[in-house]
């Protein structure tokens, strides 16, 4: 199973999610994360969706989409070179003792602290899927309260195809 | 049939009169803009949320409006229509429980690909989301199993609209398309511009095919020892039966079609093999297995008629014709894949098409293969046999009725033994297999056109599930001949449970079925009843005389079955052969 991630681009309409969704849940293809946006142009949105599948099945949830009347562009950005991100919330448990070794971890990863409670810090990091893994890997020994991910956003390089 | 009174006024003052631009209600607006499309019948059922739309329709003779006793019985009316004419088929129905008895017929409609408009009310918008009365999210419900569909939110777009969806419901891949207005958007008024123009940037089906690809199956012809077309429905929708013709008839390739490809080709041709897939022809899926080539054209390789995948045609190089790139390669993988119209594909393979010289040897196999395996049942002369039945009907319609079925056994006995020769001719439910599509899509297929003789074949069970339209035929004098083989059980699920699950026969028996004939007649339709063949051809010569509906039962064996047979999980050529070998 390779994963796969594509941009739909889709007229800005009520229920347009829905219509994308709905299609991926009953044509049996797996969502692994969707985000949806404003796209360059006024009247469309940009969905960014990350599916695993086959080749086989790539080429039928394209195919599935472009039915869709709303749907304007499907297109497979992994298969050039693309900027992928994603953004992280990590609430994490955070006793004044240990603050300074979460610091050391936020540094490295260049992510943010972005509050402070009194037993916690919320973290905020960007960058692409395995980079966000592996912040979330060290900080669990801290004990991850609340974990919030946008899922990936993504657009071909500028040199790509 | 109802008189038309819109025949009698010329078509230009009509349109005319609809163009005109006025202040009007959005219930007005949806009127006009029907009768721009064309529209000449609707069926509908009227209920609160549409109270200003068949307010509008008092009066109003620009349409026929037909109103059934069941919103299903609309839509199939509506789908029998579309089927037989190739017009979009419209229909009406409330919010809520209106809206939501037209599921399964917008499903039935969706799966073979039928193009159909069909119009919802829905509450008041700013009741929308409240949990109103008779509200339903019919749009939400109905998004897997329509093409499109449109929730107005502003009498402004209706125009726009009502354009847009019987361009898409009757252009690329046909389909349904839904447009539900809420009541206060049908009452609002404004003023109306009718639009003519369709600008929709997410839509543009392909219609002609890659010239690269033509060449390449026209090359694969050449090639070819064992070449077989297989067509489908796609034939029929795209208006490609004279294309078809000219293809075989230049080829000579022999030639399956499928269940809802009948019709597409002449049945009387020598190189028409008969039907494939699970009640199709021995002939037929003998040769699919063998072939060295395969020509799909406007079929999707539905399961039926493939049966096991792994091993279907395992020897042909596969052409794929279809509208719908997403069918190619869907199921099976496809060598030679051409994404057009099939009537525009075809007319530009013919131009280039050339016999297929290295088939005689096959072409020869073949014809023996067809003289020696018919289609074939053990008649008697103490019981009626329902493949007789289907036999002398079609001899004393001469071949030239328009056949609407029900689902089952009835339905596959109808389609092997009713030898269609004109497209349009056939309307059954072939993808969702809907019982109690039957008799009421002859309604519909009779209004298209009132001088065809309609026969509508189905089964005790079917016929229960939509019976109460006889009342329309009798009170519009639809004059419908609806066929009941009744064999007082489910006969496709009897044969099931006798061949797979070793005869434990599990609530079949249809006891305490109405006498069709008192039925029939306590609606005011003509009854009649026949058990053996002599009163079988004097009832029907009766019925068929007969100027208005005619309900006509057939008491037949209650343990026939349908062969030949594929298993599911078999491959095509496993046929089970019956008793008939």
């Amino acid at each position: 199973m390779k994963k796969h991630t594509i941009a739909v681009i889709v007229n800005d309409q009520p229920g347009v999610l829905q219509r994308v969704s709905g299609l991926f849940g009953r044509r049996g293809f797996n969502i692994e994360s969707i985000t949806v946006g404003a796209s360059e142009e006024q009247g469309l949105s940009r969905m960014v969706i990350v599916t695993s599948g086959d080749d086989h099945t790539l080429e039928q949830v394209t195919k599935q989409l472009y039915k869709l009347i709303d749907v304007i562009k499907v297109i497979d950005l992994s298969s050039n070179p693309m900027v992928s991100r994603e953004l992280a919330l990590i609430k994490v448990s955070a006793e004044p003792a240990s603050r300074p070794e979460i610091l050391g971890v936020v540094d490295t990863f260049r992510a943010a602290v972005v509050d402070i409670g009194t037993h916690s810090l919320i973290v905020q990091v960007i960058g692409d899927t395995e980079k966000i893994d592996a912040i979330v890997e060290l900080l669990k020994p801290y004990g991850i309260r609340e974990l919030s991910r946008t899922g990936v956003t993504a657009l071909n390089r500028g040199n790509a195809r | 049939m109802v008189t038309q009174s819109a025949t009698l006024k010329s078509k230009e003052e009509v349109m005319e009169r609809m163009r005109k631009p006025e202040v009007i209600s959005g219930s007005e607006i949806l009127l006009r803009s029907l009768v721009l499309e064309g529209v000449d019948c609707v069926f509908g059922y009227p209920g609160g949320a549409v109270l200003y739309i068949y307010d509008a329709m008092h009066g109003f003779s620009d349409f026929n409006h037909v109103l059934t006793r069941h919103e299903q019985g609309a839509i199939h009316a509506a789908d029998g229509y579309a089927r037989a004419s190739g017009n979009v088929g419209v229909c009406i129905a409330t919010s809520g429980p209106g809206a939501t008895n037209l599921v399964t017929g917008i499903a039935t409609a969706y799966m073979d690909s039928v193009p159909l408009v069909v119009i919802t009310g829905n509450v008041i918008s700013s009741l929308i989301g409240t949990d109103a009365f008779q509200e339903a999210d019919i749009t939400g419900i109905t998004m897997p199993i329509t093409k499109h569909s449109y929730m107005v939110r502003d009498v402004e777009d209706l125009p726009r609209i009502i354009h847009e969806a019987f361009h898409i419901a009757n252009t690329g891949r046909k389909g349904p398309v839904l447009i539900d207005i809420p009541k206060d958007v049908s009452a609002a008024k404004t003023l109306f511009k009718p639009v003519t123009d369709v600008n929709i940037r997410g839509y543009n089906p392909t219609v002609s095919p890659n010239k690269l690809q033509v060449d390449k199956l026209i090359k694969a012809i050449e090639a070819s020892e064992r070449p077989l077309i297989l067509a489908g429905g796609g034939v029929v929708y795209s208006g490609a039966h004279e294309e078809l013709l000219e293809f075989v008839t230049k080829t000579e390739i022999p030639i399956t079609t499928t269940l809802l490809g009948l019709g597409g080709f002449p049945s009387g041709n020598d190189l028409w093999l008969g039907m494939p897939g699970m009640h199709g022809t021995y002939t037929a899926n003998k040769s699919i297995q063998a072939a060295d080539l395969l020509i799909n054209i406007g079929a999707r390789f539905d399961d039926r008629v493939t049966g096991k995948l792994a091993g279907f045609a395992p020897l042909a190089k596969i052409v794929h014709i279809d509208i719908d790139p997403a069918e190619i390669g869907k199921n099976v993988p496809t060598d030679i894949p051409i994404v057009g119209d099939v009537k525009t594909v075809l007319q530009q393979v013919n131009q280039l098409a050339k016999r297929a010289d290295k088939a005689d040897a096959w072409r020869e196999q073949i014809q023996e293969s067809k003289a020696q395996y018919p289609f074939s049942y053990k008649d008697s002369d103490v019981e009626l046999k329902p493949q007789w039945v289907v036999e002398m009907i079609h001899e004393t319609t001469h071949g030239d009725a328009i056949v609407t079925t029900d689902v089952g056994q009835h339905q596959m006995w109808a389609a092997q033994y009713y030898k269609f020769n004109k497209p349009r001719s056939w309307v059954t439910s072939g993808g969702l297999g809907t019982m109690g599509f039957g008799f009421p899509s002859a309604i519909g297929a009779q209004m298209a056109n009132p001088d065809r003789v309609v026969v509508s074949i189905n089964g005790d069970g079917g016929m229960q599930m939509c019976a109460q339209e006889l009342a329309i035929c009798a009170i519009n004098n639809i004059p419908v001949k609806v066929v009941i083989l009744n064999n007082q059980v489910l006969g496709m699920v009897r044969q099931w449970q006798e061949l797979i699950h070793e005869n434990r026969f599990s609530h079949i028996d249809l006891a305490g079925s109405p006498d069709f004939v008192k039925l029939a007649e306590a609606y005011g339709v003509k009854g009649f009843r026949a058990s053996n063949k002599e009163e079988a051809r004097a009832v029907w010569e009766e019925a068929m005389n007969h100027p208005g509906p005619a309900v006509v039962e057939f008491v037949v064996r209650r343990d026939e079955n349908v062969y030949p047979m594929v298993a599911q999980g078999s491959t095509i050529d496993q046929m089970i052969m019956g008793d008939a070998e």
